[in-house]
């Protein structure tokens, strides 16, 4: 007999939880056997360089956009960030090629496989907006010459590369936070569906 | 010594790259390294062996 | 239901072997501290690069003429920006990818007349300045073909003119208000007022640059800038940094379509638009590539799998 508890949407949201994503599932302390090669490091590394970024960023955002131009420890922490950013991009590649040779969508988790492609054009997209928001001669040649490959989609129309402000908001704000979210559903995907097993061989 | 020195580059890459001309293809020197390195190291990746998987060897 | 046959390349077998210890946190504070040692080495031997913005200041100071020539195509509307179409202005239809001209349909949403914006709304900004202040009434107050006849002598004496002595020198019979309008422009742009001008158009406060960069655009100091640094389009530029720093190598794909036909030849007039849908076609391909047959078949065929499951296969 379900009752008025039973009912409610938080309990009904909590039972839910639960049975789709146990905790020994989200924080497992096994993992199958054949989870045995250096090509597993690099989802890891990439969501550690993620991490750097989003720290090494939030340092930069804390003193504002021209801060880098002016300080020593203002460009140390620009050096930090960009190169967080090459480790990152680096190991999300490499993590592509990995899963792509295991056939990584296999037994239902092509919304990994899906999240992961959306989330290398956010990042894609993240870096440019970085780019450009450098207020340096590197970020008008780049804006100056990308705007005719956006205007040319229609994109132009309200995505002004040109427009400083705007750029740098979706580079601090929106994109960083569509990032984390995606990141948070591929990886939560991982735990729920497990590392995708091997090819039968020898039938 | 000021955080200027402290944190200045040991290699000084302010100076116009170096870059490979190979038919159609033009690369800088720095992309062709960050490039050949992704590639290598996947192929480590793939080669090398995983240490730390001794017990399973064991149970067998 | 009935059970539907198995496909290697869509489903997985189900996996009923062993299970090894895995410290999932451990490993990703591991992760963290490895990553982020190695960025501060990276940061510590390589640094990053921060060349100089350029300024209007600095682009006319450098190279007047360039500046003064490409302020004329502003004035009578044959610079890149004043013939660019949208979302700038009416003047052309913009790229399409076959028929359709999404440019066009979006619509001009960033509204720039450059003849206005560039040159004479900046100019009157300018106070206590009578010669300048009558030639721009001359300007208002002609007529259109009037404008484009001085136009038209003024651009011929300026492309075998001079700046010396801080003025320009300009030979241009019958260009009435232009030799006072371009010289107090240029004036202006050397001592750096234009460059706050362009950017206070819409008040005191500014985080949008798209009329300073589209007017430096126009002319050749920013681009020959770029030339020398390998960062032209043709020059496989978007994946590529200034000095000697690793770029954007993620977008050598994007970047290789624009060197080759038929996006560099016959399609070049449309060529961003092009390489655009291009790029997200295969993107799409790569986003659905678990339901495409024959392109997920690959990894079960080319069996790189087994390299990386050796010790499961060996095992088994």
């Amino acid at each position: 007999m379900t009752t008025e508890i039973d009912r409610q949407w938080t309990t009904r949201l909590r039972k839910r939880v639960v049975e789709t994503l146990p905790p020994d599932k989200l924080l497992p302390d096994t993992q199958p056997a054949y989870v045995a090669s250096w090509i597993y490091v690099f989802g890891v590394t990439t969501l550690a360089a993620l991490a750097i970024v989003i720290l090494t960023g939030c340092v930069l955002a804390m003193k504002g956009p021209l801060w880098w131009h002016l300080s020593g420890t203002g460009h140390f922490v620009n050096s930090l960030h960009l190169w967080s950013v090459e480790i990152f991009f680096f190991a999300m590649v490499i993590h592509l090629w990995g899963k792509f040779f295991m056939a990584a969508w296999r037994g239902g988790r092509q919304l990994t496989w899906i999240t992961g492609v959306v989330l290398f054009l956010t990042s894609v997209g993240a870096g440019f907006t970085g780019y450009v928001s450098q207020t340096n001669y590197d970020s008008q040649w780049i804006s100056t010459q990308a705007k005719d490959g956006i205007n040319a989609t229609g994109g132009g129309a309200f995505f002004n590369v040109l427009n400083l402000g705007q750029m740098l908001m979706w580079h601090i704000v929106l994109l960083p936070l569509a990032a984390v979210a995606l990141t948070a559903v591929h990886v939560i995907y991982v735990r729920i569906k497990g590392v995708v097993p091997p090819f039968e061989e020898g039938k | 010594m000021g955080l200027t020195e402290l944190f200045g580059a040991v290699f000084n890459l302010d100076h116009v790259g170096r870059y490979i001309h190979w038919g159609f293809i033009q690369l800088s020197v720095s992309n062709a390294i960050v490039i050949g390195l992704m590639i290598a190291i996947f192929i480590a990746a793939l080669f090398l062996p995983f240490p730390g998987r001794r017990s399973r060897r064991e149970g067998k | 239901m009935a059970k539907k046959a198995f496909n290697p390349d869509i489903d997985a077998p189900e996996y009923k072997g062993k299970y090894s210890p895995y410290d999932i946190i451990k490993e990703g504070t591991i992760a963290v501290v490895v990553v982020a040692l190695l960025t501060v080495v990276l940061a510590v031997l390589f640094s990053s690069p921060d060349e100089k913005a350029v300024t209007i200041k600095s682009w006319s100071n450098a190279t007047p003429m360039d500046f003064a020539a490409t302020a004329m195509t502003e004035l009578d509307g044959s610079s890149g920006t004043a013939t660019y179409g949208p979302p700038y202005n009416n003047a052309a239809t913009g790229q399409q990818v076959g028929p359709l001209t999404l440019a066009k349909w979006m619509g001009i949403n960033v509204n720039v007349n450059t003849a206005n914006d560039f040159v004479v709304a900046p100019l009157s900004t300018l106070a206590d300045q009578p010669a300048l202040t009558s030639a721009l009434t001359t300007f208002a107050s002609a007529s259109s073909s009037r404008r484009a006849n001085w136009e038209a002598n003024y651009s011929k004496g300026l492309s075998s003119g001079s700046f010396s002595n801080g003025v320009l020198q300009v030979a241009a019979a019958n260009a009435g208000p232009l030799p006072e309008m371009l010289g107090a422009l240029t004036a202006m742009a050397r001592s750096g007022a234009l460059d706050q001008a362009l950017v206070t158009q819409k008040g005191f406060y500014t985080t949008d640059y798209t009329k300073p960069l589209l007017f430096m655009a126009d002319g050749s100091f920013l681009a020959n800038k770029a030339q020398v640094q390998h960062l032209s389009g043709d020059q496989w530029g978007m994946m590529n940094e200034t000095g000697s720093y690793p770029g954007q190598a993620w977008l050598w794909l994007y970047t290789m379509w624009y060197q080759v036909p038929p996006f560099s030849t016959s399609w070049g007039a449309n060529a961003d638009a092009l390489v655009w849908a291009f790029m997200m076609l295969l993107t799409l391909l790569l986003a659905l590539t678990p339901w495409i047959p024959g392109l997920r078949s690959i990894p079960r065929k080319v069996k790189v799998y087994r390299l990386i499951w050796r010790e499961h296969y060996k095992n088994m």
